[in-house]
């Protein structure tokens, strides 16, 4: 168990260090000069050559890789081009939007595709079956900025139930703030839980044709026990991988709901820096998110583990 | 009055029947056989008692067991019965249990279920009946996951989890169908010793005639869904009145008209293995500490002439496999040499390995499993022509699938179906047509015959013994089934963990074996012969 955890580790780890080399890398290369984007067209080259040496984009590759890969480390993350504030509060501000918003809808994604794909299994074939997986067909074709204008609509617009869009902070109480994050999250999560739940339903099918289920009802278990006590648990290791896969979606991929709800998340943010060549933005949000996605498959890694006893002995 | 008492019942699956008016009755105590080959209903007769069939599968006539109408019973009811009043032990150990469940709690599972009891009360009767089927407290503490056993003890969890309340009928699908010889007769000793114990009613199913014959007091024949016969084992397999019964235990007994073999001494091997070694790591010990290595292969050396037909038999686990896949140079041996026809296998890179490929095929036991759903079986035989030097033309290629299809008994005109049209023992013809294409000097044979029913095993058999004489090919039978070793072989080596521990001809050894291992396969072995004459006297 303990040499399995260490390996996710260390396996984790060498992902960070490749994806900081991407992602320098693949900004070098990229056309547009920050210093130049900054002074606008009509800078003079003493100004720009000044800004330059002002950044330190005259320095050696290796040694400006080092120092941002330092800077990331000691959470400096060094000043934003175009904002003029350091890009630590810049992304702070935006991860208390995006991070509880992204936890929202994941649990609102689970809580509603297990009881749905754990529904259609056990009724395989029959009207229930086909009625549950036709709503998840068509939560999967729904386009969700639609589905969000259908929202809004409905409970901000009609039942004034809450805000259309905007959002007031934490300072403000959490109640508010919530309010406000309710919308984004049931627009985010019904696409996901779509997909969740015909994962869950296929994995339990899967699981329900096995021998051992066999065994358990030979047993004089009855069927609704059988797919609680045995199927369930075994049908769980596709479902936590969809499970990881979208949280990292849910955290950076939300620019659409985003913008619809007027929040001011991370993917507004990644979006603006990108267009406003503000790579210093981009780099640290990017990084950020790889970070995101590894903490979360470790997490899912050590569910496996947890899940599925065999795990635990192989390394 | 009978205890399962099974009355003209007839099963169909989506209106394909499937059972057709089945008889079938057995007494409290009693141990009632039921045999055929695969398709004939022997599972679904089981499943039928069990009310586990098939969602789209309908039976009608009268099951009843115990007083009370299976067919008609509630699911609640039936769900009292299962695991309480009827136990089931199925086929495959391997899958039988859930992974991850510790056998603690599947034991215990069924015992809290059906007594009320507490979980302190139901792990304490699970451990008692754990120790009584042979895993003692000491090695397999309940908290073990099934991951941790062989298929051996696997089995003896589920016949714990089939007898923890001491069911009145117990129905065993092929218990020991996946089982080597010398753990199929643990097995089967372990449910006689529980069946006398509690006085249970027994329905053995098994598609093995002398196993059948050995554990039961009664046997039903069946076929295509019919009961063919049914009586006394004595008197029903000595008399052999029944013709699909006589034909039935000649094909289990079958054994291949050879000529007598030739000296093979005076030319040179055609494949010498030399004191080969094949080490596994070990699972580390900690992160900085290696384990200590397994030696599946432990210095094995041996010969094979031209034209010789050489068993390799042991128990599973002994390193049969893992030798076998060195010799096709599928795995480098740790140490040692393999040459064929002279040339050193085991340094070769797989270029300089082609021209060598040619001269030695394999044949597996499954044969779907082997091949490609979406290949014609053009496509299927002709893969090994690639080794060959020189480029095949189309008609060319397909003149030679017509000729080995033709070799093996299968028309030119399979060449454009595909596997899933063929039945077991037709795929199995497929596998061998494909193995002896480049007319190698050496087919490895890996448990050929062990997924085929018997009459089509004989068929098999037969094919193999007619190459070796027709073509000269030297074979490497791989088997636990000693009877498969005396049909086709002429010199046995008996492997015992990963060491040769045996090596004759095969009569002398199989009829005077010297060493423990082989001692043990032989006495394990099931003897039809043998099974009879004890049968008959008892019965009389």
């Amino acid at each position: 168990m303990t040499a399995y955890l260490l390996k996710r580790l260390l396996i984790g780890a060498a992902t960070m260090v490749v994806a900081s080399l991407v992602v320098f890398a693949v900004l070098e290369i990229l056309p547009g000069d920050p210093a130049q984007l900054m002074l606008g067209m009509n800078a003079t080259p003493d100004a720009l050559a000044a800004l330059r040496e002002q950044m330190g984009l005259n320095q050696p590759l290796l040694f400006r890789y080092l120092d941002w890969v330092g800077g990331l480390l000691t959470l400096d993350l060094g000043r934003s081009y175009t904002y003029s504030v350091p890009v630590r509060d810049l992304v702070a501000e935006r991860l208390v939007v995006s991070l509880p918003l992204a936890i929202i809808a994941l649990f609102l994604s689970t809580a509603i595709a297990l009881p749905v794909g754990i529904f259609a299994a056990a009724r395989r074939g029959r009207a229930g079956d086909a009625v549950s997986m036709g709503a998840a067909q068509l939560g999967v074709a729904i386009p969700n900025f639609w589905f969000a204008l259908l929202l809004i609509y409905t409970f901000a617009v009609w039942l004034r139930l809450v805000p259309a869009g905007g959002f007031p902070g934490w300072g403000g109480g959490v109640w508010p703030a919530l309010k406000a994050l309710i919308l984004p999250a049931v627009a985010l999560a019904l696409p996901q839980a779509a997909i969740l739940a015909r994962v869950t339903r296929s994995a339990l099918i899967e699981v329900l044709g096995e021998d051992y289920i066999r065994t358990a009802r030979a047993k004089g278990m009855p069927r609704r026990y059988v797919l609680w006590r045995h199927a369930l648990r075994n049908a769980m290791i596709p479902v936590l991988t969809i499970l990881g896969l979208q949280f990292a979606f849910l955290l950076a991929g939300t620019i659409i709901i985003e913008n619809v709800f007027y929040l001011p998340g991370l993917g507004r943010l990644v979006f603006q820096a990108i267009t406003q060549r503000d790579l210093i933005v981009v780099e640290s949000v990017v990084m950020l998110l790889v970070a995101a996605v590894i903490v979360v498959n470790f997490l899912v890694d050590l569910s496996y583990a947890l899940v599925d006893p065999r795990l635990r002995i192989r390394t | 009055m009978s205890l399962l008492e099974i009355e003209k019942l007839t099963v169909d699956i989506g209106g394909t029947p499937i059972l057709k008016g089945i008889d079938l009755s057995i007494a409290a105590g009693e141990t009632v056989g039921l045999v055929g080959e695969s398709g004939s209903g022997k599972s679904m007769t089981a499943l039928t008692v069990m009310r586990l069939l098939p969602h789209r599968a309908r039976a009608s006539g009268r099951v009843i067991f115990d007083g009370i109408d299976i067919l008609a019973a509630t699911e609640e009811r039936m769900c009292e019965l299962r695991g309480d009043d009827i136990g089931m032990v199925f086929q495959e150990p391997m899958t039988a249990l859930n992974p991850v469940k510790t056998i603690g709690e599947q034991v215990a599972e069924g015992i809290r279920w059906h007594t009320g009891a507490g979980r302190a009360e139901a792990e304490e009767r699970a451990r008692r009946i754990l120790d009584r089927v042979g895993l003692p407290e000491a090695k397999f503490p309940l908290s073990r996951y099934p991951h941790e056993l062989s298929g051996g003890q696997r089995q003896r969890v589920v016949i714990a989890i089939a007898c923890a309340l001491k069911p009145k009928l117990l129905i065993a699908d092929e218990p020991t169908t996946a089982l080597d010889v010398v753990l199929q007769k643990q097995i089967l000793d372990l449910l006689r010793d529980l069946v006398q114990e509690n006085r249970m009613g027994l329905l053995l199913i098994s598609h093995d005639l002398a196993v059948v014959t050995d554990m039961s007091d009664r046997v039903t024949i069946m076929r295509h869904g019919e009961v063919m016969e049914e009586g006394e084992t004595a008197r029903t397999l000595s008399g052999q009145v029944h013709p699909y019964t006589r034909q039935l235990a000649e094909a289990s007994m079958h054994v291949p008209a050879r000529t007598i073999p030739r000296v093979y001494d005076r030319q040179a091997p055609l494949l010498e293995v030399n004191n080969v070694v094949r080490e596994y790591p070990g699972r580390r010990v900690s992160l900085l500490r290696k384990g200590t290595p397994t030696r599946a292969v432990d210095d094995v050396s041996f010969t094979i002439h031209p034209g010789q037909s050489t068993a390799l038999v042991g128990r599973s686990g002994c390193g049969k496999s893992t030798l076998a896949r060195m010799i096709l140079a599928l795995d480098r041996p740790t140490a040692g040499s393999i040459r064929l026809s002279g040339e050193e296998l085991t340094t070769k890179d797989e270029a300089a390995l082609k021209p060598l490929r040619r001269n030695m095929q394999v044949v597996f036991q499954d044969p779907y499993g082997s091949f490609d759903p979406r290949h014609r079986v053009e496509r299927l035989v002709a893969e090994p022509l690639h080794l060959l030097d020189r480029r095949i033309g189309v008609a060319e290629r397909r003149e030679m699938v017509a000729a080995a299809l033709h070799e093996v008994g299968l028309s030119s005109r399979d060449m454009d179906k595909y596997p899933h049209e063929f039945s077991g023992g037709q795929r199995q013809r497929i596998s061998i047509a494909r193995a002896i294409i480049t007319r190698p000097k050496l087919v490895v044979a890996d448990e050929p015959v062990s997924a085929l029913d018997v009459s089509i095993r004989a068929q098999i058999l037969d094919l193999f013994a007619d190459l070796n004489q027709r073509l000269g090919v030297a074979y490497l039978f791989i088997t636990h089934d000693l009877t498969v070793a005396r049909a086709i072989t002429d010199d046995v080596l008996v492997m015992h963990d990963g060491r040769i521990v045996e090596r004759g001809r095969t009569a002398d050894v199989l009829d005077d074996p010297q060493s423990d291992a082989a001692k043990d396969l032989v006495a394990a072995a099931p003897d039809l012969h043998r099974a009879i004459a004890r049968r008959l006297r008892e019965q009389g």
